[in-house]
C-alpha cells in the first residue's frame, strides 16, 4: 500500500545546524590566512568557530519569512499615516526637529551599521557568526531604507531634512555620530563586534530606541513609532548577537579577556558620549515627556548594564570605569547640551527654544540636585534677554575633543561650575580633550586619532567654503559660506522655533486640518 | 538576583503571548509603557510555545515573536518548544 507517512520535520536545533555549519566547507587549496587575512591581526585567539551559536537559532528562510512580514505591516503604516496627513497628528512642532535630527544624525549610521556587518561577517571563518552578521547587515540597511521612507513625508513639508547625508558628512555637531561609526568600522572584525555588537547594541541601543520610540509614540508620530518598532524587532537580535559574541570570544582563550576589557572600557565611553543628542532629545524636545534622560539612565544602564556585568564577572570582566563619571554628569547632560546647541543655533539643521514654565517646573522635578541652581538661572536670562531683542547667536566656533569630537562644553566631574578641559602633546602637536576618559583614549591609539576630521579645524583651514569662495575678498561672513557649504538654507532650517517656517506653517496646516475654511 | 525583562508592541499578537508568559512565570510583573509591554522577572523567565497554544487555540511557531519583540535583557536560548531568558548569577 501506499502509505503517506508525515515527513518528521527537523527540530530547531538540527535544522540550525544544516543551515549554518551544514553550508560550510574547508578549503583545500587554499590557506585559511589567506582567506581570512583580518582574523589574527588584533590579537584574539580562537581555538573552536563551532562553539559559537546563535541564541535565538534562526536560519536564513525564516529570517526571509519573517523579515517580509515586518515590511508588510511597516509600509502599511506608513501609507496610512501619509495618506491622513499624519504629520499634523504630532504634539506640536518643535517635536519635528527630533525627526530631523534622527534622519540627519542616526539613519545615516544605519546604512555603515550595514557595511560594518557586512565586512565582519567576510572576516570570521566560523559559519555561525557569519550567517547571524549577514541578517544584520541586512537587518542595518532596511533600517536606513525604512527610516529615509518614512521621515521623506516629513520633509514634504518641513525644513532641514533636504540632504540629510550631505549634512551628515559635514556638519559640525554630525560629525559626533559619523566619526563614532567610522571609528569602529576601521577598526578590526572582533574590536568592531564588541564596539557596536555589544557596546552599542546591547548596552546603550536600548538608549536611543525605547525612549526614542516611546517618545514618538507619546508625541503622536505613528509614522516614526512604526519604523522604530519594526527596528527594534531586529535589535532584540542583535543584543542578542552581541552579548553571545562576547560570551564566545571570553570562553575561547583568557588572553581574550584583557583586550576585551579595553574595548568595553573605550565604546561605553564612546558610545556614551555619543548618546549626549538622546539625552538632550529626551529632556528638552519632545513636549510630550515619557522619562528624563536621568531615569532612562538608571533603568537601562545601571540596573540593566549592572545585572549584565555582574553575569559578565565569571569571566573576569567587571563594569566600565566610565560609569562612575557618568553617574556624576546624569544631572548635567542634557542640559549642558541644550545649552550648546541654544547658543549654536545658527549652525543647525533644527530650531531651538528655551523650555516654558511647564517644562522648566518638570526639569526641576527630575533633576532637583541641578536644574533650578545650575540651569534655571541661565534660562531665565536667556529668556529675557531674548525678549529685549538681544538674543545672541554665538558664531565662535568652539574647541573640540580630539577623540569623540563634541565641543568642550562638558564640566569636571563633581564641579558643575568648572569646564573640564584635558590635553595631550603628541610629537610636537597639542590635542585637547572633553574628559579623561576620551584622552586615555587617545593615548593608546594616538596614530589613529590624530588623523580625526575635526569640524572647526576644517572650517579654520578653509576646507568647508563652497567651491570658489575667496575668504580674503572685503565683508566676507564665513558663517554664512560654511552654512552654504552643508546645505542650510540661513533664516529657514536654522535659528529659534518661535520664528520658523515650520511653525507658522504647522499652525496654518493644522487650522485648516480642523476648522473650514 | 538580577532582573531580566522582555518587552513586546502592544498589540492583538502579543496580548495572548503576555497572558501566557504571566501564566507560566509567578515572579513576572508587567509594566505597560506607551505602546509597549516590559515584562520583568526574576532572573529568569520563560515563554512557552504550548501555553500560547492554548490560548490562542493554533500551532504557533516561537520565531513568530521575532515580529512583535522590542528588547530584552538576560542570556537567551530558544528551542522548538521554549524560549528562556536567563542571569547565570
Amino acid at each position: 500500500m501506499d502509505m503517506q507517512v508525515a515527513k518528521k520535520k527537523l527540530g530547531l536545533k538540527e535544522r540550525y545546524a544544516v543551515m549554518t555549519r551544514g553550508l560550510d566547507w574547508t578549503p583545500s587549496y587554499q590557506k585559511m590566512e589567506d582567506i581570512y587575512p583580518c582574523i589574527a591581526y588584533e590579537g584574539i585567539k580562537i581555538h573552536d568557530w563551532d562553539k559559537w551559536e546563535d541564541p535565538f537559532r534562526l536560519t536564513m528562510d525564516a529570517y526571509w519569512k519573517y523579515q517580509a512580514e515586518k515590511e508588510r505591516k511597516l509600509y502599511a503604516i506608513i501609507d496610512a499615516f501619509n495618506q491622513n496627513n499624519g504629520h499634523l497628528n504630532v504634539t506640536d512642532a518643535r517635536y519635528i526637529n527630533t525627526v530631523k535630527l534622527f534622519i540627519s544624525g542616526i539613519s545615516p549610521l544605519e546604512y555603515v551599521a550595514h557595511r560594518g556587518f557586512a565586512h565582519a561577517g567576510r572576516a570570521f571563518p566560523g559559519p555561525g557568526p557569519r550567517v547571524a552578521c549577514l541578517m544584520q547587515s541586512l537587518d542595518e540597511i532596511r533600517h536606513a531604507q525604512t527610516q529615509v521612507h518614512s521621515i521623506s513625508n516629513y520633509n514634504k513639508y518641513y525644513n532641514g531634512m533636504h540632504d540629510f547625508h550631505h549634512m551628515h558628512d559635514r556638519v559640525w555637531f554630525l560629525s559626533v555620530p559619523k566619526s563614532f561609526f567610522d571609528d569602529a568600522i576601521t577598526a578590526g572584525p572582533f574590536e568592531f563586534m564588541v564596539s557596536i555588537g555589544f557596546s552599542f547594541e546591547y548596552v546603550l541601543t536600548n538608549l536611543l530606541f525605547v525612549p526614542f520610540v516611546s517618545g514618538a509614540a507619546y508625541n503622536g508620530d505613528m509614522g516614526t513609532m512604526t519604523f522604530g518598532f519594526s527596528a527594534q524587532s531586529d535589535e532584540a537580535r542583535h543584543m542578542t548577537l552581541g552579548l553571545e559574541v562576547i560570551k564566545f570570544i571570553l570562553e575561547q582563550d583568557p588572553a581574550n579577556v584583557p583586550i576585551v576589557q579595553r574595548w568595553i572600557d573605550k565604546w561605553t565611553w564612546r558610545g556614551y558620549r555619543v548618546l549626549t543628542l538622546v539625552a538632550m532629545m529626551m529632556d528638552y524636545m519632545l513636549p510630550k515627556r515619557t522619562m528624563s534622560w536621568k531615569e532612562a539612565w538608571e533603568v537601562y544602564f545601571e540596573e540593566n548594564g549592572g545585572a549584565l556585568f555582574k553575569d559578565l564577572a565569571r569571566y573576569g570582566i567587571t563594569m566600565p570605569k566610565c560609569a562612575e563619571q557618568i553617574a556624576l554628569e546624569k544631572d548635567h547632560l542634557s542640559h549642558q547640551a541644550w545649552s550648546t546647541f541654544y547658543n549654536y543655533a545658527a549652525a543647525a539643521n533644527f530650531h531651538t527654544w528655551m523650555p516654558d514654565e511647564d517644562e522648566m517646573a518638570w526639569l526641576s522635578s527630575k533633576y532637583p540636585e541641578s536644574f533650578d541652581k545650575q540651569y534655571r538661572p541661565r534660562y531665565e536670562f536667556w529668556r529675557e534677554q531674548a525678549a529685549k531683542g538681544n538674543r545672541f547667536y554665538n558664531k565662535t566656533l568652539p574647541m573640540l575633543c580630539q577623540t569623540c569630537q563634541i565641543p568642550l562644553v562638558f564640566t569636571e566631574p563633581g564641579d558643575p561650575t568648572k569646564i573640564c578641559y584635558r590635553e595631550v602633546d603628541y610629537k610636537a602637536e597639542k590635542y585637547h580633550f572633553c574628559s579623561d576618559h576620551c584622552k586615555e583614549i587617545f593615548e593608546h591609539e594616538p596614530e589613529k586619532y590624530v588623523q580625526a576630521w575635526l569640524p572647526v579645524h576644517q572650517i579654520y583651514q578653509g576646507n568647508c567654503f563652497p567651491e570658489g569662495t575667496d575668504p580674503t575678498a572685503e565683508g566676507f561672513d564665513p558663517l554664512a559660506a560654511v552654512l552654504k557649504y552643508y546645505n542650510f538654507e540661513n533664516g529657514r532650517d536654522n535659528l529659534d522655533f518661535d520664528i520658523s517656517e515650520d511653525k507658522k506653517n504647522f499652525d496654518e496646516w493644522r487650522g485648516q486640518a480642523t476648522k473650514n475654511i | 538576583m538580577s532582573t531580566v525583562f522582555l518587552a513586546l508592541q502592544t498589540n492583538e499578537d502579543t496580548r495572548p503571548i503576555i497572558e501566557a508568559i504571566l501564566q507560566d512565570n509567578p515572579s513576572a510583573v508587567v509594566d505597560e509603557q506607551p505602546a509597549m509591554v516590559k515584562i520583568n522577572a526574576d532572573g529568569r523567565l520563560v515563554v512557552r510555545r504550548e501555553t500560547i497554544e492554548e490560548l490562542i487555540g493554533r500551532d504557533y511557531d516561537l520565531q513568530e515573536l521575532q515580529v512583535n519583540m522590542i528588547t530584552m535583557s538576560g542570556n537567551l536560548d530558544q528551542t522548538d518548544d521554549e524560549i528562556t531568558l536567563f542571569w547565570k548569577s
